[in-house]
C-alpha cells in the first residue's frame, strides 16, 4: 500500500504525498484511454461495486469506465435498485455486498459521513463518490490533474471556486486538497451560500466575482440548484446570475490566461454563460477525461499495485 | 426489620446536614440520623447492617427528566428496565417525558405509566404530561387531570411549544394548578434539518448545523411571556452559554425561571460528533467550549438550579445509521455521577452543592417530598464511594440501551447502594 489510508473517504486525510501519487499515477494512465484497445489487464479478476444511492450519470460512468479498462469487473448497483429502499439499512446493504467478496467499494450517499460509517463494518478498501455536502475526492483529485496539467506545478496557484459553496462537497474537497498543495484558495459566492465558519478552513471569503478573480489563475464555477429559493438561501436564479455568473464581461479584469473549470451538470447561463463555457479558458471536458484517469489510478493504488503494471 | 447504615458521610443539604452520621431506617421510613459513635444504635437488635465507611451517604438523587419509552417503544427502555438504569446510577425519583406512544396528554395513560411503576419499577416514577395534545403543539392538554392524576409538571419535551400564543396560555393556565411548564427551547425555524450544533465542526462534515441562536430566541421569547402570565417556566437541558445569561438576567428580576443542564452539555463539545458519531449527536446539542464556560459559570453562581440528564435511550438500529438520520440523545443515568465529579474535580462546585443539585432542588422546583433524609421521610438514599475510580463501560449499563459517548472515560464516584423506602434496590458488584 503507498497511500498512506486504505480508503479514499476525503481530501483532508490525504497528505501531499499521496496526491503527488495519485496525481502521477494518473497521468501515466491517460494513455490507455487514448489507444485502439483502451484496456489493460492490471486488475483482473478484481470486483469493484458502484454503490450510488443518489442519481449520478458522470461520476458512476466515470468509475464504471476506469475499473473496465483496467479488467476489473465492475457491478452497478443504485439506489432505486438497492435494498435500501425495503428498509435494509446501510449497513445490512453494504455487509451483504462485502459477502461477495468485491474488491473495492464506491460508495455515493446523500447523507455526509455514509462512507465513513461503511468503513467501520467494512473491510474492503471504500472509495467516497460524494457523500451528502461532505466531500468527492476524486472530484478534487480530478480538477488538482486537470489543473496540473495546464500549469505543470500546483504550488503557489490562485483559485477562485464560486458559487453555493454551503451544500458543495466539491467545494469542500478542493478547499482541503488545494491547501495540501500549496494553492490558496478563495470562496465567491452571495453570504447565505457561504457559512461564517469557513473562514476557519483558511480560505478567503468574497462576495464580489469580478474583484475574487481579478487575480486568479483559475476559476472553479459550482452548481447552483433551484431549490435553494426555496429554503430562502436565494432570492432568484435571475438575481444570482446578475451577480455571480461567469460572464465574459465579468471576466474583463480577469488573467489573460484564467483557466476556467465545472464539475459538471452545468445551468449554461445560470452560473456560466454559453460563450465562456466553451471559451479556449474551459476546461471542463477535459475534467472529464482526466476523471477517468484519476479514478483508474486510485483502483491500482488501491489494488493493483502491488502485483501489476501500469502499462 | 430495621436497617443501620453506619459509619459513612452524610450529606443532606435539606437538613443542612454534613458529617458523619450513623442512619437508622425502620418500615422504609428514615428513624433516625445521629451523630457516628454518639447513638445507641448499636444495641438494636434484630438489625441489617451496612458499612458506609469512606462513602458519602446521600438522599438518593432525583432526576427530573428521563425517557423510559413505555408505553410505545418498549424495544428502547421500559419502566422496568429504566428503574434499573436509575437504581444503578443512584437515583430513586425520576419523571418520565410525555413523548411515548401514545403521548402522556391524558389520565388513562398517566395512569398506565402508574400501574407499569407499580408492577415493575424499582425507584419512584412522576410522569410529566404535555402542554399541548399529543404534542401537536395546537391545543392544551387537560392540565388539570393531568396533575388530579399524579403529573408534577407538564412539557412537549423532544419539540418545543413554538406557537407563542399557545405557550403564554401554558403559562397562564398551569398557573392554576402551580405546576411548571418545562419548555424544550428550540426555534424550529432555525434548526430545521439540523443534526448537530452550527459552526467549524458541521462546516467541515459537510452536516446540517443547529445555531445556539435557535435556544436563545426561545428561551429570551418564554421570559418575555413570563412576565405578563405568571406561570412557572423551567428551561430544560439548558446547552447555550447565552440562554444562561438569558436565565440570570430573568431571575435577577425575579421572574419564576428555573433551569436545568444535562452533564453532556458540560463535559462534551462538538468536536465528540467527528467522525459521524451518532452517540455524540443530541438535542439541544453539543455545543462550543465557551458555552461550557458559561454553563459553569451558571453552576457556580446558582443560574442553574440542577443537574437532570435527559436520559435518553435508543436502540442501536436508532443509532447506528447514517448521522443525519439517527435518532437524537444518549442514556444518562448511569454516568450522570462520575460525570458530576468532573465539575467539582475543576472545583467548579463542591460535592455539598452537587448533592444539592441533585435532591433538593428538584424537589424544591417539583414540589415533591422527596430528596431529603428527614426523620420520618421516606427511605430513599444513595451511599456512593467518591474515591472508586473506574472506566465507564456501556456494556455494563442497566439501561436496555448503550448509546452513550462515555466509553473509554476514566472517572471516579461509584455508586455502591441505593434504596427506596428502605429496600435495597441496587448494590454494585463485587460489594
Amino acid at each position: 500500500m503507498l497511500l498512506s489510508n486504505q480508503n479514499i473517504l476525503t481530501t483532508k486525510e490525504l497528505t501531499k504525498q499521496d496526491i503527488q501519487q495519485i496525481l502521477d499515477t494518473a497521468d501515466s494512465f491517460k494513455e490507455i484511454s487514448t489507444r485502439a484497445i483502451k484496456k489493460v489487464p492490471t486488475l483482473r479478476g478484481k470486483t469493484i461495486i458502484n454503490l450510488f444511492f443518489e442519481p449520478s450519470t458522470r461520476t458512476r460512468t466515470s468509475f464504471e469506465i476506469a475499473g473496465k479498462r483496467l479488467s476489473a469487473d465492475v457491478i452497478n448497483i443504485s439506489g432505486s435498485s438497492s435494498s435500501t429502499e425495503k428498509g435494509e439499512s446501510l449497513i445490512d446493504t453494504a455487509r451483504n455486498l462485502e459477502a461477495m467478496k468485491p474488491d473495492i467499494l464506491v460508495v455515493r450517499h446523500k447523507y455526509s459521513g455514509a462512507p465513513a460509517l461503511l468503513s467501520q463494518f467494512i473491510d474492503s478498501p471504500i472509495i467516497n463518490a460524494g457523500d451528502g455536502s461532505h466531500e468527492h475526492p476524486s472530484q478534487a483529485l480530478l480538477d488538482l490533474l486537470t489543473i496540473r496539467s495546464q500549469k505543470g506545478e500546483l504550488e503557489g496557484l490562485k483559485v477562485a471556486i464560486v458559487g453555493d459553496i454551503r451544500h458543495s462537497r466539491v467545494a469542500r474537497s478542493n478547499i482541503q486538497a488545494m491547501q495540501t498543495m500549496g494553492i490558496k484558495v478563495c470562496i465567491v459566492g452571495p453570504p447565505p451560500l457561504i457559512p461564517a465558519e469557513f473562514k476557519y478552513l483558511g480560505v478567503e471569503v468574497s462576495h464580489n466575482l469580478r474583484e475574487a478573480i481579478k487575480d486568479v489563475d483559475v476559476v472553479m464555477v459550482l452548481r447552483i440548484q433551484l431549490e435553494r429559493q426555496k429554503q430562502g438561501l436565494l432570492s432568484s436564479l435571475r438575481e444570482y446570475s446578475n451577480y455571480f455568473c461567469l460572464t465574459q464581461e465579468s471576466l474583463d479584469k480577469a488573467r489573460n490566461d484564467i483557466l476556467i473549470i465545472h464539475p459538471g451538470p452545468v445551468n449554461r447561463g445560470i452560473e456560466i454563460s454559453l460563450d465562456v463555457m466553451e471559451s479556449k479558458h474551459s476546461l471542463i471536458l477535459n475534467q472529464v477525461t482526466n476523471g477517468v484517469a484519476i479514478r483508474m489510478a486510485l483502483f491500482y493504488l488501491l489494488l493493483g499495485e502491488k502485483n501489476a503494471n501500469p502499462n | 426489620m430495621q436497617t443501620l447504615i453506619k459509619d459513612g458521610h452524610v450529606i443532606d443539604p435539606a437538613n443542612k446536614i454534613d458529617g458523619s452520621f450513623d442512619i437508622l431506617i425502620n418500615n422504609g421510613k428514615i428513624e433516625a440520623v445521629l451523630p457516628k459513635g454518639k447513638s445507641s444504635f448499636s444495641k438494636i437488635k434484630d438489625v441489617k447492617v451496612i458499612d458506609a465507611k469512606d462513602c458519602v451517604v446521600a438522599p438518593g438523587f432525583c432526576d427530573m427528566h428521563v425517557h423510559f419509552r413505555e408505553p410505545g417503544h418498549e424495544y428502547k427502555e421500559t419502566i422496568e428496565t429504566g428503574s434499573a438504569s436509575a437504581a444503578a446510577g443512584g437515583f430513586s425519583t425520576v419523571a418520565v417525558m410525555p413523548n411515548t406512544f401514545p403521548v402522556n396528554d391524558n389520565r388513562s395513560v398517566t395512569e398506565l405509566i402508574f400501574s407499569q411503576a407499580k408492577k415493575t419499577s424499582l425507584v419512584n416514577i412522576f410522569p410529566i404530561g404535555a402542554i399541548t395534545n399529543g404534542l401537536k403543539g395546537e391545543t392544551l392538554s387537560d392540565m388539570g387531570e393531568l396533575k388530579e392524576s399524579g403529573c408534577i409538571g407538564y412539557s412537549d419535551d423532544g419539540k418545543p411549544v413554538m406557537n407563542s400564543e399557545l405557550m403564554r396560555r401554558a403559562l397562564e393556565y398551569s398557573r392554576m394548578f402551580d405546576l411548571p411548564c418545562i419548555q424544550h427551547s428550540e426555534i424550529l425555524d432555525l434548526t430545521l434539518g439540523g443534526c448537530m450544533n452550527e459552526g467549524i465542526v458541521s462546516t467541515e462534515l459537510g452536516l446540517k448545523g443547529m445555531p445556539v441562536e435557535a435556544e436563545d430566541i426561545m428561551v429570551f421569547r418564554d421570559i418575555c411571556l413570563l412576565r405578563k402570565t405568571g406561570g412557572r417556566l423551567h428551561v430544560a437541558h439548558i446547552s447555550s452559554g447565552g440562554a444562561v445569561d438569558l436565565v440570570r438576567q430573568a431571575k435577577a428580576k425575579g421572574l419564576p425561571v428555573t433551569c436545568e443542564v444535562a452533564p453532556h452539555h458540560f463535559t462534551l463539545t462538538e468536536e465528540a460528533c467527528r467522525n459521524y458519531d451518532t452517540n455524540a449527536k443530541m438535542s439541544p446539542p453539543l455545543r462550543t467550549h465557551k458555552d461550557i464556560e458559561m454553563i459553569k459559570e451558571g453552576l457556580r453562581d446558582g443560574t442553574i438550579d440542577i443537574i437532570a440528564t435527559d436520559h435518553a435511550p435508543h436502540d442501536l438500529a436508532d443509532k447506528q445509521v447514517e448521522f443525519d438520520n439517527a435518532c437524537f440523545g444518549i442514556v444518562g443515568l448511569e454516568t450522570a455521577l462520575p460525570l458530576t465529579f468532573k465539575l467539582i474535580d475543576e472545583k467548579v462546585i463542591t460535592l455539598q452543592k452537587a448533592v444539592d443539585l441533585l435532591t433538593q432542588q428538584p424537589c424544591r422546583i417539583f414540589n415533591l417530598d422527596k430528596g431529603t433524609l428527614g426523620v420520618g421521610k421516606d427511605a430513599d438514599i444513595v451511599i456512593f464511594n467518591p474515591n472508586t475510580k473506574y472506566t465507564i463501560d456501556p456494556k455494563n449499563f442497566k439501561s436496555r440501551s448503550k448509546n452513550s459517548p462515555y466509553k473509554g472515560w476514566n472517572v471516579r464516584g461509584k455508586v455502591i447502594h441505593t434504596f427506596v423506602a428502605g429496600n435495597s434496590v441496587y448494590s454494585a458488584p463485587n460489594i
